[in-house]
């Protein structure tokens, strides 16, 4: 009785949907009529070999939405783990006055939406925006954010003298190996710097409560015994620590495989689709392309990814049971 | 750890060079707070700048976008949006589906979480299985889904189609059934003795005590469903039901080729942050202490 209404509403928005769209994935609806009373046909999995053996468009933009985002995965969950760490050790020290104050101000990105933060972002990397100025203070010439397509491993390269070589047929999912090694592009560093400006102040808060956790004996040991701060965190807080460690990369990895909003707020996968995102593709192939049972293919991929990253982090958490 | 053992052996030496290292730490502490306080510039910055450029006119926003005080203050990106645009329907349809999917949450969650905490009924422990379990489904993997659930019961276009599917919510009957485990039983008890019923027990005596983990509730149902944004843009195409975040993406979107405005999206943007920024301050101590759930993607 108790349960009725939040069971309900979760099997019918939850568990009924997952189903429903599992069905589509391996259809062909294409929007019109219902896809459960006989408006769609049974394809198997063609769906899905589309995206992933192709040669099509479908299986470059998944491509290249993969790369994007693997990207954004390797860059985003070191920097904000690192940085959340950084902020809780820091804040966490006794004789730092004013600790309340600094907790709310890295925390406060969190709690604000994301469309409003992008919004924010659009405007301080624009061409004209606050960053560029700051940069021409600095005597560099700032890139064009958000319009500028070139892979950051590219402009690397090319500072080297090295050159993207002639035609060479495609890797994997329809990109070349000169395409996949290309790095985040200009436009996605600055949705980079964004996630973890947001993200960091929540895992501040778990990697705080952690700290505050920890026996105090140890490290009062380590001091008497002379160690150095950095010896302590390094030998002592950072092991201690792991626990916390491993869930905030496992929710890192979670959170940014499903990067979403501020795609379609800031650039809708531009420029040149590499702002494109598995999530994003997945919308708009359904959404906007009418390709449903491809849209739903692509979530369902997204799922067993974000599956994945889940089990691996679970593995590594080892026998830690609860949740936190 | 290692180096505590290490170091344990030889004491003395170390014991010696105590005040080398109180005054290593002093200036360490400077550091720190230097460190602190430029990291927290650069945290609050941007929503400074976003206030200041607000209040700009378009020209000064392309030619002084770092200033944080406009040369001759203007509140003319905000009339603009409040008399001539559909600004003041989104922000309608935000509040309606956010005290809606509060007020629901906290009713259902804390009941659910109070039936698995406490309720003995077959198939408790696979009920929670299972909430466990969806939990783990991430958000975006829901859009088409909760679309073709939406269309099928035909209630596309509607608020019921944007309130409706954001009340299930996991987290929050996790939380409340943690929190009344840890509730003793004898409270309960008493009452049962003194002849309430289940519902009763729950009702007026459980409750009222759940007030803290309500008000994370609440705090977390909040936020969540005002800064929601992908639910909408699958539960309706229609001007009328816009909510303040899809109409704010879908502003910044569209205009972007054209003319840059940002005075106009600036202001926008802060208008729709200031509801959770005064929960924010409001239940800054209980927010920054208690984190369960609260984990944006």
């Amino acid at each position: 009785m108790f349960l009725a209404p939040a069971g309900v509403l979760l099997g019918l928005f939850l568990v009924v949907p997952i189903a429903m769209a599992f069905w589509v994935s391996i259809s062909d609806w294409r929007g019109v009529g219902n896809p459960m009373t006989g408006s769609a046909q049974f394809v198997g999995a063609t769906n899905y070999t589309e995206l992933l053996g192709g040669d099509g468009l479908a299986t470059k933009d998944f491509g290249r939405a993969m790369r994007n985002n693997v990207y954004y995965v390797l860059a985003v969950v070191p920097l904000q783990t690192i940085l959340a760490l950084t902020l809780a050790v820091l804040v966490h020290r006794r004789v730092v006055a004013g600790r309340g104050f600094f907790r709310s101000a890295f925390y406060f990105p969190s709690v604000t939406s994301s469309v409003a933060i992008t919004v924010v972002f659009l405007f301080l990397f624009s061409a004209t925006g606050a960053m560029n100025r700051l940069l021409a203070v600095l005597g560099v010439e700032g890139p064009n954010w958000f319009a500028d397509p070139r892979g950051v491993v590219h402009l690397f390269l090319g500072a080297l003298g090295v050159r993207a070589p002639y035609e060479s047929g495609p890797l994997l999912l329809g990109l070349s190996w000169w395409n996949w090694i290309s790095g985040p592009s200009v436009a996605m560093c600055v949705f980079i710097v964004l996630a973890v400006f947001t993200t960091s102040g929540t895992f501040m808060l778990l990697f705080l409560a952690a700290l505050q956790h920890l026996p105090g004996e140890v490290e009062e040991a380590a001091v008497v015994d002379g160690a150095t701060p950095w010896q302590r965190l390094r030998r002592i807080t950072v092991p201690m620590l792991r626990p916390t460690l491993f869930t905030v990369i496992t929710l890192g990895l979670i959170g940014t495989w499903q990067m979403f909003d501020q795609v379609y707020t800031g650039t809708g996968g531009t420029p040149g689709k590499t702002t494109l995102t598995p999530a994003y593709l997945s919308y708009q192939v359904s959404f906007e392309q009418q390709e449903w049972g491809r849209g739903a293919a692509i979530a369902f991929l997204l799922f067993a990814i974000i599956v994945a990253c889940t089990l691996v982090g679970r593995r590594l958490l080892g026998e830690r049971e609860d949740p936190r | 750890m290692t180096a505590a053992v290490a170091t344990a052996r030889r004491p003395a030496v170390r014991r010696d060079r105590g005040p080398a290292w109180l005054r290593r730490s002093r200036s360490g502490t400077v550091v720190a707070l230097t460190v602190l306080v430029v990291l927290a510039v650069a945290y609050l910055y941007p929503f400074a700048i976003s206030l200041a450029t607000s209040l700009k006119s378009d020209a000064e926003a392309a030619t002084d976008p770092l200033s944080l005080i406009p040369a001759t203050p203007s509140t003319a990106a905000y009339t603009e949006l409040l008399r001539n645009s559909d600004f003041p329907l989104w922000v309608r349809n935000s509040v309606i589906v956010t005290l809606a999917v509060t007020t629901g949450r906290v009713l259902f969650d804390s009941m659910a979480g109070y039936a698995l905490a406490r309720l003995r009924f077959p198939g408790r422990s696979l009920v929670f299985a299972a909430l466990v379990a969806i939990m783990a489904v991430p958000g975006v993997v829901l859009l088409i889904p909760r679309f073709l659930v939406i269309n099928t019961l035909g209630i596309y276009n509607s608020f019921a189609a944007l309130i409706l599917p954001l009340l299930a919510d996991a987290a929050g009957i996790f939380i409340m059934r943690s929190f009344f485990m840890s509730v003793p039983r004898g409270v309960e008890e008493a009452a049962r003795i003194d002849g309430a019923g289940p519902f009763r027990v729950f009702w007026s005596v459980v409750l009222p005590m759940a007030r803290p983990a309500l008000i994370t509730i609440v705090v977390l149902s909040f936020q969540g469903s005002w800064n929601e944004l992908s639910h909408f843009i699958v539960a309706s195409d229609r001007p009328e039901l816009q909510t303040l975040t899809k109409g704010v993406a879908q502003l910044t979107a569209g205009a972007l080729s054209q003319g840059t405005q940002y005075p106009l999206k600036l202001a926008a943007a802060v208008i729709m942050s200031i509801p959770v920024a005064v929960l924010f301050i409001v239940f800054q101590r209980r927010i920054t202490s208690t984190h369960d759930g609260a984990i944006k993607g």
